[in-house]
Parts: structure tokens; C-alpha cells; sequence
């Protein structure tokens, strides 16, 4: 029999790229990508992963990886031999083998900017709520103590403050906007100085920046270089009205010896939005009313996740159709 | 400043005790007196009491003055004169400082500190974090700050010092006045609803005077809206406050952040459960900095009237 092939007046429909998911992935995200991408989700199949992979992502070009839990380096690549891109939704891609990545050609694509208004704002909030005791003050008030005690002892104030800032990047140069508005003299360290911010301060290692700084805001990657970067030196340095603001990755901070210092008083106090091993947080910090804890959600955001998929869209689209990326990780 | 009698209304910071103390000061501490013996406390040591250290709970009002014939100078600890008398003042020959300037920075930045604090829920993130209760991979999606609309009520020093913050996070800036100002990069809006229903968040900083006395009400609070957010950094009284609490527990306006209530240290307790709340016992002039700096106006100003010279921040 015949087959009848089509006219010019049928529409050839255009397969959806098909883009790998290995993480769950919530309903808004879904809702997002699926009109664009055949989403082939790890967590329907019921196949563990080795045989899901082995089975059906021989031909899988694009991997997308939202949460930055997890390793993703060369025993899964080696699985997924015409992968060409890792599309991330997070800022921070320590999770990701870069190495590995490179070694076979495959791309690593991130956040790009989009998380840094929100990381920028939540930095600023968390060292606002520290000097200032806003989190203390109004536990101080919901649970009758302004009544029966008075007023709430004084706190410290952030205008004119200080601020050193490791990693003049993207959320580090957002920070520095803000708080130039609060009168704050910003100097920072990055691995070199920024000729495109002549009235910040340069210093050419974290121990000179924390010696003149009455704040430190960590905004950098975490990479081998900066691991523990804040270590007891540097808190020293700081000194005991000193405070430390981390919205970057817990182990940019020795932690065991940040519990010690806020013991010691060796610095004053801290606002954290990361932790080296979360969800657990240091027990000892739970007590002290001179820190703000946080759940890391300093860039969790409708806006900034609207922002993020767009993005992640427009990388994967370019992929495909083989243009430029726009936000590559730089190896 | 030997000898001379000064009724302090409140609490003082110690070093303004301990100064006022070491220039001679004879110190009549008017806290220590229960509420009801306290115009009784005046009459009594009224033969010595020349000034009056005053601040945002108790200024001067008119039963006091009455009663200290020998009042020459209220040297509030506080910009906001709300609580002195000043026709009284004006009519007696009565002296008024207060303490401009000096505390406009911490002010402004408790206001910015308390809406990203309500916007990103700050204290529900310590709170949570702490609890243990934190499971991994786990996250609460709050509302961004950057490049919201902001809109503030008086454009005097303070407000001026919010919008300057609030530029830095590309907010678009409005504002209302009793008249416009001459600030080309913000948008002025000539009602409080008005301005209310042009951005998200409504920030409260102007004097309290009789006009604005529950400027923030009803229709201001509906105006802003299930999304929008109140700061008031101002005074208790410039808010409707039953009708904040309703709206809020309704779920009518989206957040607020307060430092001052109509009838302190009392906050009604319908808010406590709200995480969509911060509340703080005002607190905007509250560091040891901006205090220290306030109690050296205040002791520079009685010292300029008690030596004959030029005050430095009369307002009478």
C-alpha cells in the first residue's frame, strides 16, 4: 500500500529538544520548560540510575541541573557520552567537575546574574539585622519583654561602617552599590584589583582587608583557593566589634573556628545564610543572639526563579541550535 | 552648669547621666515616680527645676510646664517633638532643642533593614534555622526588594535618607508632602492615597503633628494593597492601628515593618503570630554611636542657653 507522504500544507511538527533531569523537579519549573523541552525525568523512571542512564540517555545532549546538591563529575559523564551541555539554575557550580567538563567538551552554563539583586539585597539585610538586633529586638517584643523589661539594649550602627568584601564579583559590586548608599567606605579583596571601581579599596589578601574592615561580606566562589578563607587569622584581624556576613557557600568559612570566635568574642557577630553542611547548623549558634541564621534562601525568589529559567532557556535554545552561549562558567 | 535642676522624663543613657552629673547638674529622675505622683514630683522640686532632658515617650506637655515656674529649657532626647507642648513653650518663654541630623542615618537604615527584613522574612528564617526543623534541599520562596516601588510619606531629612538607600536597590522612588519638593528623580503624588496605591511599600516618615495623625488609614492601608508593605519609623499615632491589625490579619496588606506603636510599649498581640510582621521597640535611634551623639546635643544645647550663648538645634 502507498504510503501518502505529507503536503506542504501539513506543518512538520519540531521535536521538543530533549533535556535530561536527574534532580526532582517542582511543578512551577516543569511548567516553565516543558513547552520548550522534552523533559526526560531520572525520578518517573523505575530503573535506578546507572540502568536509566545506560538505558536511555545514550543520545542525551543536555543535562539540566537545578539544585547545587550533589556531585556531577566524571563517573556520570562517562554515562552520558553525547552530553554537550550542563545547564545549571544556581550561581555557585562547585558541585559541577568543571575539569571533568572540559575534558570532554562539555559546556557548563549557570545563574548568570540573575541572583544577584536578591543575593545583593538579603547580604544587606542580614548585616542590617545583625548590627541592629532586628531579629532579637522583635523576638524581644512577640514575647513580652519590651513590657515587663524595657527598652532593648542599644545595638551598632551600620552607616559609615567599614565593609570589606572578599569577591568583587557580581553580588559583591551589587553589595557595594547598596551600602556606598549607607555612607559605607567599601575596599575589597578579589584575586585582582578592578580597574572599573577606582573609589573602592583595593587589598591583596583577606588578612590586610579584615585588619581595616569593620565587615566582612563573603561573596565569592568556592573553589580550592577559597575554602576556609575566613579562618582564625582573619578573625582576629577583624576583631572583636567585627562582624562577618556569608550568603556564599558555608565552607568559604572555617566553621568549627567562626563558633569559637563568636565564643571568644574574638570577632562580634555573624549573618549566615550558608552552612558547610546543610541543613545541620552548628548547635552552638543556635544559642547566641549576636549571629542571624539563615535557611539559605537569600536569592529564593519568585522573581530571581522567573529569571533564572528564562535564562536557562535561552542557553539551552542556543545550544541546540548551535549559538553563543550566554552564561558559560569560564574554566 | 553647677547646681542647676534638670528633670530628666526617662531612663537616661549613662553617659548623658554621668555628664549632666560631673558639669553639677542636680538630677530629678521623673521615671522613678509612679505615673500618678508624678505632676506631684514636679511641685515638689519645682523651686529648683530649670530644664527639662526629655524624649519620645515623655516630652513636656502642658500639666508639666504648668508646674515648673522656673522652666527656662526642654532639651528633648529625640527629633520628634510630638511631646512638648510648643505653643505653651512659646508662650511662656520656654527654650525647645531637640536632635536633628545626628540620628537621620540610623533611622533610614532601620527603615531599609526592617523591609528587607519583612520582604525576604528574616526573623522566620533565623527563626526556622534555628529550630532544627531545616530539611535539606528545602526553600521558602519570599518577595524581592530590589526595584520595588517605594514610597515615602514627608520628604524632610529622613525621607530624603530612605530614598537615597532605596535608589541603591533601583527602586523607583515617590513620595508626598504638604507641597512638592524640588527632587526632579522623584515622583510626587499630592494625597497619602494617592501615593499609597503607586507603590509597595509605604514608608511612614514624617513629624506627627494633628494634620498627620492617622495619615495611614483605612483608605491608605487599601490602597497599598494584599501586596504592599508598611514601614513606620515615625510615631505609633501616625497609623490607624486597629485597622493595621485588622488588614494584616486579614491578609488585606501584605506586611509591615514597625518600630513604633500607638500606645508603647503595648503591641497588640494579634501581630505576634504574623510572620509577615517584624516589630521592634523602637529602636531607629538606638545605637550606642547615634545615642552618644544625641546626649552631646542635648548637653551642648543646655549648656549654650545656661552660658547665654546661641542654642545649637532650637526648634523654639
Amino acid at each position: 500500500m502507498a504510503t501518502t507522504t505529507c503536503t506542504t500544507n501539513t506543518p512538520k511538527i519540531e521535536k521538543k529538544p530533549k533535556v535530561l533531569v536527574l534532580q526532582r523537579i517542582n511543578a512551577y519549573f516543569e511548567g516553565v520548560l516543558s513547552p520548550h523541552f522534552d523533559l526526560l525525568k531520572a525520578d518517573e523512571s523505575s530503573l535506578p540510575i546507572p540502568a536509566f542512564l545506560s538505558t536511555h540517555c545514550r543520545h542525551i545532549r543536555a543535562l539540566l541541573v537545578m539544585a547545587p546538591i550533589g556531585t556531577f563529575g566524571s563517573s556520570l559523564l562517562d554515562q552520558l557520552p553525547s552530553l554537550g551541555l550542563i545547564a545549571c539554575t544556581s550561581a555557585g557550580v562547585n558541585h559541577i567537575d568543571i575539569d571533568a567538563c572540559r575534558k570532554r567538551s562539555v559546556a557548563v552554563t549557570n545563574a548568570g546574574e540573575m541572583f544577584t539583586p536578591d543575593a545583593a539585597d538579603y547580604t544587606v539585610g542580614l548585616l542590617v539585622d545583625v548590627l541592629r538586633r532586628v531579629v532579637m529586638a522583635d523576638r524581644y517584643v512577640r514575647n513580652g519583654s519590651w513590657m515587663l523589661k524595657g527598652d532593648y539594649p542599644l545595638g551598632s550602627k551600620v552607616s559609615g561602617k567599614r565593609v570589606g568584601i572578599v569577591g568583587l564579583g557580581s553580588i559583591g559590586s551589587h553589595v557595594a552599590k547598596r551600602l556606598t548608599a549607607f555612607g559605607c567606605p567599601i575596599s575589597y579583596f578579589s584575586r585582582a584589583p578592578k580597574p572599573n571601581y577606582p573609589s573602592y579599596t583595593y587589598f591583596p589578601n583577606v588578612l590586610d582587608l579584615a585588619r581595616e574592615s569593620d565587615v566582612l561580606i563573603l561573596s565569592c566562589a568556592l573553589t580550592d583557593e577559597t575554602r576556609n578563607i575566613i579562618n582564625r587569622d582573619v578573625m582576629i584581624a577583624l576583631g572583636k566589634d567585627g562582624v562577618v556576613i556569608n550568603v556564599g557557600r558555608g565552607a568559604l568559612i572555617d566553621e568549627p573556628e567562626l563558633v569559637r570566635c563568636l565564643k571568644e568574642g574574638v570577632i562580634g557577630g555573624a549573618g549566615l545564610d550558608v552552612f558547610v553542611n546543610e541543613p545541620e547548623v552548628p548547635e552552638e549558634l543556635t544559642h547566641m543572639e549576636n549571629v542571624v541564621l539563615s535557611d539559605h534562601r537569600a536569592v529564593t525568589t519568585p522573581e530571581s526563579f522567573k529569571n533564572v529559567l528564562e535564562l536557562a532557556i535561552a542557553n539551552l535554545d542556543a545550544f541546540f541550535s548551535g549559538k553563543l552561549l550566554l552564561s558559560p562558567v569560564s574554566c | 552648669m553647677d547646681k542647676i535642676g534638670v528633670l530628666v522624663t526617662h531612663k537616661p543613657l549613662p553617659y548623658l547621666e554621668q555628664e549632666l552629673t560631673r558639669r553639677g547638674c542636680r538630677l530629678f529622675r521623673l521615671w522613678e515616680s509612679p505615673e500618678s505622683c508624678r505632676l506631684e514630683f514636679c511641685r515638689e522640686n519645682s523651686s529648683e527645676i530649670r530644664a527639662i532632658v526629655g524624649n519620645s515617650n515623655f516630652g513636656a506637655d502642658a500639666a508639666t510646664i504648668d508646674a515648673l515656674p522656673k522652666l527656662e529649657i526642654v532639651a528633648s532626647f529625640s527629633v520628634g517633638l510630638d511631646k512638648v507642648d510648643l505653643p505653651k513653650c512659646k508662650e511662656r518663654g520656654i527654650r525647645v532643642t531637640n536632635t536633628p541630623d545626628v540620628l537621620t542615618d540610623d533611622v533610614a537604615d532601620l527603615a531599609i533593614g526592617l523591609t528587607i527584613s519583612v520582604m525576604r522574612r528574616i526573623p522566620s528564617a533565623d527563626k526556622y534555622a534555628r529550630s532544627g526543623a531545616w530539611k535539606k534541599g528545602e526553600y521558602t520562596l519570599t518577595t524581592r526588594f530590589s526595584g520595588k516601588r517605594v514610597g515615602i510619606l514627608g520628604l524632610g531629612r529622613i525621607g530624603l535618607a530612605i530614598a537615597k538607600r532605596a535608589e541603591a536597590f533601583d527602586c523607583p522612588i515617590s513620595y508626598y508632602s504638604r507641597s512638592e519638593k524640588p527632587h526632579p528623580n522623584y515622583t510626587y503624588y499630592s494625597t497619602p492615597v494617592d501615593l499609597a496605591s503607586n507603590c509597595d511599600i509605604l514608608v511612614v516618615a514624617c513629624a506627627l503633628t494633628e494634620e498627620t495623625r492617622h495619615i495611614v488609614n483605612r483608605a491608605v492601608i487599601d490602597a497599598l494593597g494584599p501586596k504592599g508593605v508598611l514601614i513606620n519609623i515615625g510615631r505609633g499615632p501616625h497609623v490607624d492601628e486597629p485597622e493595621l491589625v485588622a488588614a494584616l490579619v486579614e491578609g488585606r496588606l501584605g506586611g509591615a515593618g514597625l518600630d513604633v506603636f500607638e500606645n508603647e510599649p503595648h503591641v497588640p498581640e494579634e501581630l505576634f503570630a504574623l510572620d509577615n510582621v517584624v516589630l521592634v521597640p523602637h529602636v531607629a535611634s538606638a545605637t550606642i554611636e547615634t545615642r552618644t551623639a544625641m546626649a552631646d546635643l542635648v548637653l551642648g544645647n543646655l549648656e549654650a542657653h545656661f552660658l547665654k550663648k546661641p542654642l545649637l538645634t532650637a526648634v523654639v
